[in-house]
């Protein structure tokens, strides 16, 4: 099994380096035809401004929301999780449309506002997952198919999954810790239109 | 309740992780952020001079006024940096207190301590710091930077200075590499930095935080260059808005950094761009003129 993670922006080398702790085979996406090749994408933290522009750009976008709605994994941190959304609050960037949430950015501030807290996660195990935020999006609003994996102290999601998607508004490729990518190698292991598996 | 932690080490330099791959360019007002901005920029750099007329017009640069960069932060939604000068940590704390994301500690202003930097430790908001060898970005490092962008020689165009900066850095972290470990207190000692760091560099191969490529940096060529070299991205200072078509050339040179290692886009990229910006030699300028030996 091959997971591609999009490189054009954004911390996609951090995402590749826990991979390769887990002995995945891994490769970095910058063009439509790469996408052939593997079982699952990751799209990383950046800057999601960017990141949607260079997606249309390189015509990425058509090809991953194929891939999504073929039934492989697809897993969006931070500016991953935007991009991943049906709806964000401002015009800018354009989301992928690929799962039923809608999405803040800069939901807690500028940088100065970034911030680090343990957080339980549903479906890993009982230990508390260190989560790091920075200039983090939340959820807004949860689409009925959509399960919450985590929430903060108010309620807000911050971690989703609905069948072979799954976003985090935290950075779990910036920590030594592995099970969400764990977690994520699962879902693109198992059976293509996999969706509502273990939900 | 559980603990919520900001201001951490983690969440300055984890900014930082999220611009790799990406270009920053200088702006002097929200016309010119808002193309950065369309262009692929994944940060700006808020400016009221870019540093070929610093260079051009002389005298004492000092921060921008606050609210020529409150003024940009308000019309993108990209994170906005600015400058301070040198040790000038009240200007940083008024950089901070207006809510900018990153601080440039920067030798294109006039340093305003030519003993201290900044100690940046103290700070909620990230700072940037520039060097010329390997010595210089772990001392910025120790000060609290979580950002290095290697110096080049700013305003001029001319990529020759960035190379050579860039060049030295890496080369440091390959010699420490390959040197035998009782040989570390002693490198540690003629570099003026900690054996910790010394050693947590040697250990990954890389510098502790993330490291961009300035100061010269005018085509995508040039851009592609920097990150073939090993910078983990690019500022862009003068060399876009003072070329003949900014927003085509930081268009070419953002995609340039995406597909630096794929020399048939990089030809794409680089056809009918315009005048590039006019650039002067950095040999040419004399030793007293230079930016980057300001403060090491």
């Amino acid at each position: 099994m091959r997971i591609g993670v999009l490189a054009v922006q954004g911390d996609f080398a951090e995402h590749i380096a826990i991979l390769r702790r887990l002995n995945v085979d891994c490769l970095e996406v910058r063009l439509p035809e790469q996408l052939d090749d593997v079982s699952g994408l990751i799209i990383p933290g950046g800057e999601s401004t960017t990141l949607s522009r260079l997606m249309s750009i390189y015509s990425l976008r058509e090809p991953v929301q194929d891939m999504a709605r073929a039934g492989k994994a697809v897993w969006g941190t931070c500016a991953g999780m935007i991009m991943l959304a049906h709806e964000i609050t401002e015009a800018d960037p354009v989301p992928l449309q690929l799962m039923d949430i809608g999405v803040r950015r800069n939901a807690f501030g500028r940088q100065i506002d970034s911030f680090e807290q343990e957080l339980d996660i549903a479906g890993l195990d009982s230990r508390p997952f260190h989560a790091i935020f920075i200039r983090a999006p939340v959820v807004m609003r949860v689409g009925d198919k959509v399960k919450t994996l985590a929430a903060l102290a108010d309620g807000q999601a911050v971690a989703v999954r609905q069948g072979n998607l799954m976003a985090t508004a935290f950075h779990p490729e910036l920590t030594r810790d592995t099970r969400l990518h764990q977690y994520f190698l699962d879902l693109a292991a198992a059976p293509a239109g996999g969706a509502g598996r273990g939900s | 309740m559980v603990d919520v932690l900001t201001g951490t080490f983690t969440v300055k330099s984890g900014h930082a992780q999220m611009l790799k791959g990406g270009v920053i360019m200088d702006v002097v007002n929200a016309e010119q952020a808002m193309i950065a901005q369309e262009a692929g920029a994944v940060a700006v750099m808020a400016l009221e001079r870019v540093p070929a007329d610093i260079r051009a017009d002389g005298g004492v640069a000092r921060m921008t006024d606050p609210a020529i960069i409150q003024n940009i932060m308000d019309s993108v939604s990209i994170p906005v940096m600015a400058k301070c000068r040198i040790g000038h940590f009240v200007e940083a704390q008024v950089l901070e207190a207006i809510g900018i994301d990153y601080i440039d500690e920067s030798e294109v202003l006039t340093p305003a301590d030519e003993v201290h930097h900044v100690w940046k430790h103290d700070f909620q908001v990230p700072f940037v710091c520039g060097c010329r060898d390997l010595g210089e970005a772990l001392r910025r490092i120790s000060e609290g930077a979580a950002m290095i962008r290697t110096k080049g020689e700013a305003g001029t165009g001319d990529v020759v200075e960035a190379v050579r900066h860039m060049r030295a850095v890496q080369d440091a972290i390959r010699k420490l590499q390959n040197m035998p470990e009782d040989e570390l207190v002693v490198e540690a000692r003629n570099l003026a930095v900690s054996l910790e760091l010394l050693t947590q560099t040697r250990e990954e191969g890389r510098l502790p935080v993330v490291n961009f490529a300035a100061g010269g940096v005018a085509t995508p060529a040039d851009a592609a260059l920097m990150m073939q070299l090993g910078a983990d991205g690019v500022f862009v200072g003068s060399g876009i808005f003072k070329s003949g078509d900014p927003a085509q050339r930081g268009y070419a040179i953002v995609q340039a950094v995406t597909h630096y290692n794929d020399p048939k886009i990089l030809a794409d990229v680089s056809k009918d761009l315009g005048e590039p910006m006019v650039g002067i030699s950095a040999r040419s300028i004399p030793q007293e003129e230079l930016l980057a030996p300001r403060s090491i």
